[in-house]
């Protein structure tokens, strides 16, 4: 099982500057102590108890999933995830 | 219609059926046309809420400068009522937005100060605040954590969309300052039960999002995300695509951030379909496509539009 995870600039230090990199897991969470395996300490900057951190926002197919399960959401073999910076618009 | 002045005809948008994108007879999709305000943007609802409520607070009075950061639309709306109130008004924006921005804002007597590209509205939020703390006698309204901003919308475009639509299920809205989710989201909660409040965020360029670390990241003073059910962010293609079809097939001119917000309607719209479930969807036309002309969007192949938005603040 693999899912795609993009990666935003202010965090490729922790993926060797890789824009995408893939990992495996059937929640989030999972997902991301997967890529975590391979790529130390790129949890910690997502990741705050058990919660996602204030300025991160986490897409799973488009959809922010804060708005699904949070890290417990599940994935699946081709989905797609993306990690945002929270920025301001207006 | 008739008003007693320009800023008294802010509002009372019409909202338009759009039968021919609707997915069938019991899931039809519904735009407010908040391009038909005074300056073409759903702003300047929220822009004179924010003058009209400082002015009652006596933070404003005759001869002030107000300050602002924005990407534009804000910043045009506030510069038309400035102008007839008798304000001066300067606007921190990013450079990376289009020139008609910047013309609009110049034609309407503002004084524009570009922040850097990089970091977008973050950077033009940081400026602006380190302005304000050189400038005290300036007088900052701040859209994204001035309640005005949500209260225009809970008052007005909420109220509106229930009385031209009491059978709403959905109403989705860009999310920017948040002020339209919060305000019409809250509004509509409060009477319609299990409405369902959707955001459709514009999602950028890589420059854009180029923080020096994660803890500069923002989250606008307003937001409250119990009042939404669900959040999508939505890419330039996507936008682009939606916003042509919107032009194709319904006859509307809009703006680009007009297409991401059409784009999760209509994936609200599929899901009902599946569903088996009736669904009137309302959606924001936050402004028309005039302002965004020069940037290629609404000629030749997606890819090129694609090309063409990268790094831009297309919303």
């Amino acid at each position: 099982m693999t899912v795609e995870v993009r990666i935003p600039t202010i965090l490729r230090p922790y993926t060797q500057g890789e824009k995408t990199v893939t990992g495996a897991g059937d929640s989030l969470g999972a997902l991301l102590a997967d890529l975590d395996s391979r790529h130390a300490g790129l949890r910690e900057r997502l990741v705050e108890g058990d919660q996602l951190r204030r300025f991160v926002n986490v897409y799973l197919n488009d959809e922010d999933v804060r708005f699904l399960d949070g890290l417990a959401t599940a994935v699946a073999d081709g989905d797609a995830v993306t990690i945002l910076p929270a920025v301001a618009g207006g | 219609m008739r008003f007693d002045s320009l800023l008294d005809s802010v509002g009372r948008t019409p909202l338009i059926g759009l039968p021919r994108l609707s997915p069938a007879a019991d899931v039809r999709l519904w735009a407010k046309l908040e391009d038909r305000n005074p300056t073409g943007s759903v702003k300047d609802r929220a822009a004179l809420a924010m003058i009209e409520a400082a002015e009652r607070d006596g933070r404003l009075t005759s001869g002030c400068t107000i300050l602002e950061p924005t990407s534009g639309n804000t910043g045009i709306a506030l510069a038309m009522a400035a102008r007839l109130k008798g304000y001066a008004l300067i606007c921190v924006m990013p450079e990376n937005t289009s020139p008609e921005r910047s013309q609009l804002l110049r034609m309407w007597g503002a004084d524009i100060r570009y922040s850097a590209a990089a970091g977008g509205s973050n950077e033009a939020v940081r400026v602006a605040k380190a302005l304000a703390a050189e400038h005290p006698e300036w007088v900052m309204l701040y859209q994204y954590g001035n309640p005005a901003n949500a209260e225009a919308h809970y008052r007005g475009t909420g109220p509106e969309l229930l009385a031209d639509l009491p059978t709403i299920t959905h109403f989705v809205a860009g999310l920017g300052t948040t002020g339209t989710l919060m305000g019409a989201g809250r509004y509509l909660r409060e009477q319609v039960p299990g409405v369902q409040i959707v955001a459709a965020e514009p999602r950028y360029g890589e420059l854009v999002y180029g923080l020096r670390n994660l803890d500069e990241g923002f989250v606008p003073e307003l937001y409250d995300a119990s009042v939404l059910t669900s959040r999508y962010s939505v890419g330039p293609r996507d936008a682009v695509r939606r916003m042509r079809e919107l032009l194709e097939v319904e006859g509307i001119f809009a703006g680009i951030s007009t297409g991401a917000i059409l784009h999760a309607a209509l994936g609200m719209a599929a899901k009902a379909v599946r569903a088996g479930e009736r669904a009137d969807i309302a959606f924001i036309v936050c402004d028309g496509g005039w302002k965004y002309l020069s940037t290629g969007a609404y000629e030749g192949t997606l890819d090129a539009a694609e090309d063409a938005l990268d790094g831009q603040l297309w919303a």
